[in-house]
């Protein structure tokens, strides 16, 4: 599998592989699925969002590839989150949120009348800056968003708690105390903790708004290497600010910069070529440090 | 150098008389009414139009009127507040009404709710001078409170709960059950003894809507004797009865306190909890 995919963007790093080993198990990673693939999972076109008449972002179009990681980057206030959030419709949280545009998720229109946004939001996860376990314990951290989907049964959800804390590998760490509130854990473990939280839903997309950056950096690495091992078997899309981050992780990534009018998609491509090569001199100016 | 002594003596004096007030109010209450004050007391039925006798059916009036009064008014302030903050938006016109009326309520006073509760549920509804009407009266009068704690108490919750609930998922109303609720409980619970304080408070509501009996109230819908309105009675409208009405009123102000204090004391805990959390 690994290797029969020369799309996957295995030089962009010196660590290597994107693409779990096949003995590499982590819970459920071992399933098998496949690596980065030039498919797109989630295809947006032409997408404009308004904050009332506020334009926030305006005609982006862009392909997530299945099983890789893009990285979204760019100054702040360029609209990175808000595309993120259009993603999963957690604009429609938004008042006065407007979007324009089409965005398919495999295939389907996610923002067609009558779609079932919870299964949306169970298709695609989100971890947000800030950990935010909930004041509850551990386990019911996990339990009560499986529960919300009909997952009633105490040996699955007790099956589903240990492969997603293994899968982040947070279960020899809270193993004994899983009845203990998630707010005592450290910064780190509590977003370890939100990552679990959404994989146990099995979603099939992560969408990662900058992770890393409230936390320290040994809990960052952590939770880097975490998003790493995802790599593969869940598509995920990462807003970073953190541009040697996206270098190291992604395979593809895009430059979001705002314009004298809103945030716009100014280059997208695979992460080296953009690293490497940039076509665009604003991507160029901002890789370099030179602007941003 | 002067103006500015003589700016702290003044500020020094204002703090001393607010306490002098309390300490002369409550000195005055302990050394006329502690005598009076017994087990007794709080137990036997009054006699001689309560200038003999105890409290014993006054206290357990108040207690059901507080008791109707909560009822009727925190189910509904608790459903008013959750969708005044989870389920509008606050610049609607609606919203923007229901807030207006509940400021307007706010501010009428006490006697104005006890008139309309006459003409409403004494008389309209055929309730009658009863605990029911008094309860009823009560509850509209400590709605505002009511709705503003617990308002105020969702929407100190922090807003990432919401979004990180709602992207994993999780319906309104389950995150308002699981998480919502349960990270306001503190300050819904203190709003709920500030109601009960400012209800057991009340007379002028009273007056006109759960009447003067001071027999031991048979169901709800008999009249029943607030702790305030018997004050009331026995220091205007009974001869000798003052030594009583101290008493009485010591009885009021050591549960108020106890209610007032339980209540700042949940809400303090609560916000240091909060502070800890964020």
């Amino acid at each position: 599998m690994k290797t029969s995919l020369p799309f996957a963007e295995r030089s962009s790093h010196s660590t290597g592989s994107t693409c779990p080993d096949a003995a590499y198990t982590l819970g459920e990673l071992h399933a098998g699925a496949p690596c980065c693939v030039p498919e797109p999972v989630i295809t947006v076109e032409n997408l404009s969002l308004n904050y009332g008449r506020k334009p926030a972002l305006e005609a982006v179009s862009i392909d997530i590839y299945r099983g890789c990681i893009t990285a979204l980057i760019g100054p702040s206030g360029c609209g990175k989150t808000s595309f993120l959030s259009a993603l999963n419709r957690l604009t429609d949280m938004i008042a006065g949120c407007r979007i324009n545009g089409t965005i398919r998720f495999e295939g389907h229109d996610i923002y067609e009348p009558g779609n079932d946004v919870r299964q949306l939001r169970r298709d695609i996860g989100m971890i947000f800056q800030n950990p935010t376990p909930f004041p509850l314990s551990i386990r019911r951290n996990i339990e009560l968003p499986l529960r919300e989907h009909g997952i009633r049964k105490q040996a699955e959800l007790d099956e589903r708690i240990y492969q997603v804390l293994r899968d982040v590998g947070l279960w020899d760490e809270v193993k004994d105390r899983l009845n203990d509130p998630a707010m005592a854990l450290s910064g780190g473990q509590q977003q370890r903790l939100c990552i679990a939280r959404a994989l146990a839903l099995r979603p099939k997309v992560l969408l990662m708004d900058e992770p890393c950056s409230a936390l320290d950096p040994i809990s960052s690495g952590m939770v880097e290497d975490l998003i790493q091992s995802l790599a593969g078997r869940y598509t995920v899309v990462i807003v970073t600010h953190n541009l040697a981050q996206a270098r190291r992780i992604a395979n593809y990534a895009g430059l979001f910069w705002v314009t004298e009018r809103a945030g716009q998609l100014i280059e997208f491509g695979r992460c080296r070529q953009i690293f490497a090569q940039p076509a665009h001199e604003l991507t160029a100016a901002y890789i370099s440090g030179a602007r941003g | 150098m002067i103006k500015n002594n003589a700016a702290t003596i003044l500020i020094y004096c204002s703090a001393i008389s607010v306490t002098s007030l309390f300490l002369w109010l409550l000195t005055d209450l302990l050394i006329q009414g502690l005598p009076k004050l017994s087990p007794a007391f709080l137990f036997e039925a009054p006699r001689d139009a309560g200038r003999a006798g105890g409290i014993g059916p006054i206290i357990i009036a108040t207690g059901w009127i507080v008791l109707v009064a909560m009822s009727a008014a925190a189910p509904l302030a608790l459903a008013t507040a959750v969708w005044l903050v989870e389920f509008t938006r606050p610049d609607g016109i609606f919203s923007r009404f229901v807030e207006f009326s509940i400021d307007v309520l706010a501010s009428v006073p006490s006697i104005v709710f006890g008139l309309f509760g006459n003409a409403f549920f004494c008389v309209y509804l055929g309730l009658g001078f009863s605990i029911v009407s008094g309860g009823l009266t009560l509850a509209c009068m400590t709605l505002p409170i009511l709705i503003r704690t617990v308002a105020d108490g969702l929407r100190a919750v922090p807003d990432g709960y919401r979004m990180v609930a709602a992207a994993l998922g999780m319906t309104r109303g389950s995150a308002l059950v699981h998480l919502l609720l349960p990270s306001a409980a503190p300050a819904l619970t203190a709003g709920l003894l500030l109601s009960i304080g400012r209800s057991a408070a009340e007379t002028a509501a009273l007056i006109f809507t759960s009447g003067y009996v001071d027999r031991m109230p048979g169901s709800l819908f008999d009249s029943g004797r607030a702790l305030s309105v018997h004050i009331y009675d026995l220091s205007m409208n009974v001869a000798g009865g003052d030594a009583n009405a101290h008493a009485t009123a010591l009885v009021l102000i050591i549960f108020l306190l106890i209610i007032n204090n339980a209540a700042i004391g949940l809400l303090r805990h609560w916000r240091k909890q909060h502070i800890a959390a964020s």
